[in-house]
């Protein structure tokens, strides 16, 4: 479905190499491609044309410089653009120098904020702040009773007055309880309104004048399209939000909606909701946005991920037990741990350039792997050292053991070996044919 | 409205709701109610109108250029109608003039109207109710409005058709989801079924249904979690849900409607392409329409996947649930 923009532009401008500089046309041809990607993104018509406009005046005589290509030398002028356009660096909230530092989120119906504000108190609470949440949504049924459900699921207190006191009294009630109990971080959740629906604009307005938050956080959903900008633009009107959370990133949005939001308003965007879980919540690097919007896979993400989840002494273990083949089953089951820390194997996927979109029709069961583990955790010390002990009688047990049956013991064994025989193949500095590995691993 | 109620309902015997002959003051009360119902949608269509009236009248009533046809272009991005359903319908404009079939403004104008709306009309938007009990499954993405429309969808099934319903509170996922949907079960006072704690959805269906078929029920309902069209696993269990109602009733879910945002950009083409793999959707529910987005991306699922609208959401309100229809949804693009 998403062929990268990177392609697309190399294809376009293939004819350009060896020529040394870009003609007009060339740009012109270029910037169409671009155009209909961001398109494609959602990025709102209107930032669109400005961009590209912009884009075009630093492309036009720009030497083909290096070891890039004409198109790759495109990509990298878009992509500085783009990211610069983001932002930038990362944001983050304000805090008050005088807790509580309070937090109103706001957003239409259905952006998710309700989850998020329990993931953003979930988030400053593993940061050491004691967090409460507020439930000002008396209007859709049952959103307080989610709330104090998502509440208590992250260990937070909080606040509600039920559905029939007024939104406004219950932020104002909820603040001055925050200050008694001497709270850090008070984050006010409010019921979804549409930014045309004034009765309901108002009222926020007036939420915002009772309890004076040090941040105001716009709730976004990735896949919005070109209304963003009207969303943005009238929510700054009335409250003149901080910051935005984009929702729902796990998806396959391209998010264009987060670049026409900081474009119009100039906010940053915070923080990134990727997933049902409440832990799934991180902040937001611009940088890496730019490089979604143009397909071009999130490779700083996956390397941080790595570089946090991956321990040092262990992988130089791995490395010594490799060159002299002592890899065993135990290995391996720490091996599918340290990849699987690293998050949903599926999101770690789609964040390598170019496989991204090829693997997205792969199905990935992550059950599979407890499955694996489930088996090896079934055999003894020995047989784990040496699998090739593993017959008959032995198989049985660690079948029946696993809770699986032989045939899957048996798969796993031939699994292990395979890999065994990769790594011993790196390790002697061959590099294996990862293409055929990967057909097998789809199965 | 050109399209009412009583068109899209396949009903048996004498058509019922607003097509049928109640008597004279039951039908006065129908009449006043729905004169509010009609001031409310129009001041919804009326704001959706609002925003692309000025860029379609500036094309239209210039000279035909270059820069018409780019504005043009512009402004079905802006409605989310999307790069290639856009491209499609101002090339085949473009054609049309250039061989001076179209000649002023208005001419134009008008074919846009009816190209969007031949685009916009596919299969049949109709939703049959003579199964006893019918069935009806609903999904999409976490937010777009699922439990909303079904709590509407009863409301108007047994309130203005008569019928007795029972809905099946099938996202067990989501906190608080059963609440919000018994509380819409209260209001639409219908009959509700949900499952004991850490039930799944599957199971749900299946209890909703026998529980249909014993009291003799005319309508079951049934909500499933909100979900992302690309977690396989998830999606799978939908497929599950379809499969254990299938059990029971061969010819079940009669109808499987997907919610999609009218503010979703093009990724509801996606959505609806993954859904409909999993569970075949046969019909989209367009919520959220009475904000200021058009809701374009309906267009491109139309004409690409060939699924029909069959419902628009325009309020929070209980009637605010009304029929698509093509005709009016295309002008309100354009107009």
């Amino acid at each position: 479905m998403f062929e990268s923009l990177g392609d697309k532009l190399q294809a376009t401008l293939s004819d350009v190499r060896g020529r040394g500089t870009l003609t007009e046309d060339d740009i012109n041809a270029a910037m169409r491609e671009i155009r209909l990607a961001l398109l494609e993104a959602d990025v709102n018509f209107k930032v669109v044309r400005s961009f590209t406009g912009s884009i075009k005046e630093k492309a036009l005589g720009a030497n083909i410089v290096g070891a890039l290509n004409p198109g790759q030398q495109v990509v990298k002028i878009v992509s500085d653009e783009l990211t610069e356009l983001m932002g930038g660096a990362a944001g983050d909230l304000a805090f008050s120098p005088r807790p509580p530092t309070i937090v109103l989120m706001a957003g239409l119906q259905g952006s998710g904020k309700t989850t998020a504000t329990g993931k953003l108190a979930r988030y400053l609470r593993g940061q050491g702040s004691s967090v409460a949440v507020a439930a000002c949504d008396v209007y859709r049924p049952a959103a307080v009773d989610q709330l104090v459900k998502v509440g208590r699921q992250v260990g937070v207190d909080v606040y509600e007055q039920g559905t029939d006191a007024n939104p406004v009294a219950i932020a104002k009630w909820a603040a001055d309880r925050a200050r008694t109990e001497g709270k850090d971080v008070l984050i006010v959740d409010t019921a979804g309104r549409l930014h045309v629906d004034t009765e309901l604009m108002d009222e926020l307005a007036q939420i915002k004048q009772a309890i004076k938050p040090h941040d105001i956080l716009l709730v976004v959903d990735a896949m919005t399209g070109q209304d963003a900008v009207n969303v943005a633009e009238q929510f700054a009107a009335v409250v003149d939000f901080d910051g935005v959370v984009m929702t729902k990133l796990d998806g396959d949005a391209r998010g264009g909606a987060a670049l026409s939001v900081k474009a119009v308003t100039g906010k940053p965007i915070l923080f990134a909701s990727t997933g049902e879980k409440l832990d799934q919540f991180e902040r937001f690097y611009p940088d890496r946005m730019a490089q979604r919007i143009l397909g071009m896979g999130d490779v700083m993400t996956l390397i941080e991920k790595a570089q946090s989840g991956y321990d040092t002494d262990q992988a130089a273990e791995l490395e010594r037990k490799l060159r002299k083949s002592e890899f065993d089953l135990d290995d391996f089951l720490d091996q599918m741990r340290q990849i699987r820390r690293l998050g949903p194997l599926k999101s770690l996927l789609g964040m390598i350039p170019g496989i991204g979109a090829e693997l997205r029709n792969v199905n990935i069961d992550e059950r599979d792997f407890d499955r694996l583990q489930a088996i090896i955790l079934s055999m003894t010390a020995q047989e784990r050292r040496h699998p090739e002990l593993i017959k008959g009688s032995r198989r049985l047990r660690i079948a029946k053991g696993s809770g699986t049956n032989v045939q899957a013991v048996k798969q796993l064994i031939k699994q292990f070996e395979q890999s065994r025989k990769v790594m011993r193949q790196v390790a002697q500095g061959k590099m294996p044919d990862l293409g055929a590995l990967m057909r097998q691993g789809g199965r | 409205m050109a399209r009412d109620w009583s068109d899209i309902f396949i009903v048996d015997g004498q058509p019922t709701g607003d097509g049928g002959a109640p008597d004279d003051g039951d039908q006065a009360g129908r009449a006043r109610k729905r004169i509010g119902r009609f001031a409310r949608l129009r001041e919804s269509l009326r704001k959706t109108r609002q925003a692309l009236q000025s860029e379609i009248q500036a094309t239209l009533f210039e000279d035909l250029s270059d820069e018409t046809w780019e504005r043009l272009e512009e402004a079905l991005i802006y409605a989310d109608v999307g790069a290639s359903t856009t491209a499609k319908v101002v090339a085949q404009l473009e054609q049309e003039a250039t061989e001076n079939k179209l000649t002023g403004g208005q001419e134009l104008s008008d074919r846009l109207v009816e190209l969007l709306t031949e685009l916009a009309r596919t299969g049949d938007d109709r939703i049959d109710l003579r199964a006893e009990p019918t069935v009806i499954l609903v999904a999409g993405v976490n937010g777009t409005g699922k439990t909303t429309t079904l709590g509407k969808l009863a409301w108007h099934l047994s309130q203005e058709l008569d019928r007795s319903v029972v809905l099946a509170a099938g996202d067990t996922f989501r906190a608080a989801a059963v609440e919000q949907l018994e509380i819409w079960a209260q209001r639409a006072q219908v009959g509700f079924v949900k499952g004991g704690l850490g039930a799944d959805s599957a199971s749900v269906a299946f209890d909703a249904i026998d529980q249909a078929r014993r009291l003799r029920a005319d309508v079951v309902l049934i909500d499933t979690a909100g979900r992302l069209h690309t977690q396989d696993n998830l999606m799978s269990e939908l497929t599950k849900v379809r499969r254990v109602i299938a059990k029971q009733i061969p010819e079940a879910p009669h109808e499987t409607l997907l919610t999609v945002d009218a503010t979703t950009g093009q990724n509801g083409l996606r959505q609806a392409k993954l859904f409909s793999e999993a569970i075949d959707v046969s019909g989209i529910v367009l919520t959220k329409l009475d904000g200021t987005a058009k809701g374009g991306i309906a267009l491109a699922i139309a004409s690409e996947l060939g699924i029909p609208v069959k419902l628009i959401g325009v309020g929070e309100q209980l009637e605010d649930l009304r029929p698509f229809d093509a005709g009016e949804f295309a002008r309100a693009l354009v107009s």
